[in-house]
């Protein structure tokens, strides 16, 4: 089947949307763990990628070395890594408080050479192999393109856990909590709420989402030193059109993006991997806050 | 009737602080009694807002002795201070633009039982209640005034330090934020009050501090207003 005006097949248009809806679901995950970390810590982690590569390699040893699965990784991997984000945090970060954002810039860039560098010295830089679970193998016939199952799981497990944690944010009490201690930190802090906790457990729950994705990613993209690396550039970019710090914002522009770039081979391959930057060209250009982003 | 002879709420010696290299507050002492309202007077950066936010451990550096119901807080964090029963109005109101002015109100948790409940806050600001579900920073000057007094009448707080209440507002919500004070102070609420606005404070005071270059260099009760009028004007340049 053809799409008669523009002569495109339809397997490959809505194969390249799936695709696009596919990174769009990590680059959701990924930015809105991003933008909660930033709105919290004004810190922008440059080791998100490498921490999202360590929880695909979580999930690579449980299985290989204690037997647990799929699920049990997605499980352990968020809370092991949010566990490595916390003693970060508390043994790190807390001391560039009050700092420009260029020194935490610096720290967690260090900190992701160190990491990827050290994966890449014991596993090298082609991927592990990580089986999809028997339970989401196979796929559905839809008529106008095939639906492989774990693919849809990772779009609406991912689009879960976004609107699960925009809830979070946005709609209840420990939300505004974060939303307040965003705005006046101090302020939050004299009224009798333990702050300096709250930023800790943000971070350890920002790179826990990272980790989540990462798992979410390995029966994919398979378990690589560098996938973080590769993927967290194109990641910076959706936060900033979106709007540092925006968790609607990251969500939308996540998935938004992710189809523009699937489209984007459909009808000019040659631009698909610069589509997304020369977006976040006129956006800052025409709004310089990003799209969901607040002018101070 | 004051007692005047008990041990005070807050007791305040020697308190210096600092904000980053600047040293403003250069020993600072004072009481405030259970049920007194007690008014801070001085001229523009004489310490008067800085001393609030040392009691409440908000500045970069302290020393001294700054004890309230007998235990020193010098030592503790800003959050563990107000769990001991503090709580802060500041200056700039500190209303939250991200939340809604129900999520303002409930913000601050309860540190201790016999806060007011929400209904009698309503009743001290009926216009809040009619806004529950604007933007905080959509309210008028005087409407977030009262939303920043009333959010922390909710936490059960035995101290209310209320950091020049009035300033920028009408006489009529000067009027209304005046009675709320004494209806505080009858309900048994202590208040140390920052003021600019003399005329206002004489309406609700107990005793006055008046401030200078970060120490304390005059103090006198409310019956002793009329004879210390002429030293006032001379400290203050009203």
């Amino acid at each position: 089947m053809m799409i008669p005006l523009l002569n495109i097949p339809t397997q490959a248009l809505f194969g390249q949307l799936l695709l696009g809806l596919i990174n769009g679901a990590f680059y959701a995950l990924l930015s809105l763990g991003l933008a909660v970390i930033f709105g919290m810590l004004n810190i922008v982690n440059f080791a998100h990628g490498a921490l999202y590569m360590v929880g695909a390699f979580v999930a690579y040893f449980l299985l290989n070395l204690a037997g647990l699965g799929y699920w049990w990784a997605l499980l352990l991997a968020p809370v092991l890594i949010g566990a490595v984000g916390v003693i970060i945090e508390r043994t790190m970060l807390q001391r560039l408080s009050g700092l420009d954002h260029l020194y935490g810039l610096l720290l967690t860039f260090g900190l992701a050479l160190i990491i990827q560098g050290l994966f890449q010295n014991y596993f090298g830089s082609s991927g592990l192999p990580y089986e999809i679970p028997d339970a989401l193998k196979g796929g559905q016939n839809l008529g106008f393109m095939y639906l492989p199952n774990y693919r849809a799981w990772v779009v609406v497990f991912s689009l879960v856990i976004c609107i699960a944690t925009w809830y979070m944010i946005e709609k209840t009490k420990l939300g505004a909590y974060l939303r307040a201690a965003t705005e006046n930190p101090t302020l939050v802090r004299a009224f009798g709420i333990n702050v300096p906790l709250m930023i800790t457990l943000t971070y350890g729950f920002g790179v826990g989402l990272a980790a989540l994705a990462g798992v979410l990613s390995a029966p994919i993209n398979q378990v690589r030193p560098l996938m973080g690396a590769d993927f967290i550039i194109v990641v910076f970019a959706v936060v900033v059109i979106g709007g540092m710090g925006s968790i609607m914002g990251s969500i939308v522009t996540g998935f938004m993006l992710g189809v523009i770039e699937g489209l984007t081979k459909v009808f000019y391959p040659e631009a698909s991997n610069t589509v997304v930057f020369v977006i976040m060209a006129i956006v800052l250009l025409i709004k310089p806050a990003g799209l969901f982003g607040r002018t101070a | 009737m004051l007692d005047t002879t008990s041990r005070p709420l807050l007791e305040i010696a020697g308190l210096e602080a600092w904000y980053g290299e600047s040293h403003i507050l250069h020993g600072v002492d004072f009481n405030v009694r259970q049920g007194e309202v007690v008014c801070l007077l001085g001229r523009n950066g004489a310490g008067k807002t800085t001393t609030l936010k040392s009691i409440q451990g908000m500045v970069g550096k302290r020393k001294g002795s700054v004890r309230f119901e007998g235990t020193e807080t010098i030592g503790m964090s800003s959050d563990k201070i107000a769990r001991l029963g503090i709580a802060l109005c500041p200056e700039e109101r500190g209303i939250f633009a991200s939340l809604d002015v129900k999520e303002n109100l409930m913000l601050p948790p309860q540190v201790k039982p016999g806060g007011l409940p929400v209904e009698q806050i309503f009743e001290l600001f009926p216009n809040l209640k009619e806004r529950l579900a604007s933007q905080g920073t959509k309210l008028s000057g005087g409407e977030q005034q009262m939303l920043a007094i009333g959010r922390i009448l909710r936490t059960g707080a035995t101290l209310l330090m209320l950091d020049e209440p009035t300033e920028g507002l009408a006489p009529v919500i000067i009027q209304q934020i005046g009675h709320t004070i004494r209806k505080l102070k009858a309900q048994g609420f202590t208040i140390l009050l920052v003021e600019q606005n003399f005329r206002f404070a004489s309406t609700v005071a107990d005793r006055y501090y008046v401030m200078e270059h970060g120490q304390i260099i005059h103090s006198f009760a409310n019956s002793e207003l009329t004879d210390n009028m002429d030293k006032l004007h001379e400290l203050l340049g009203v």
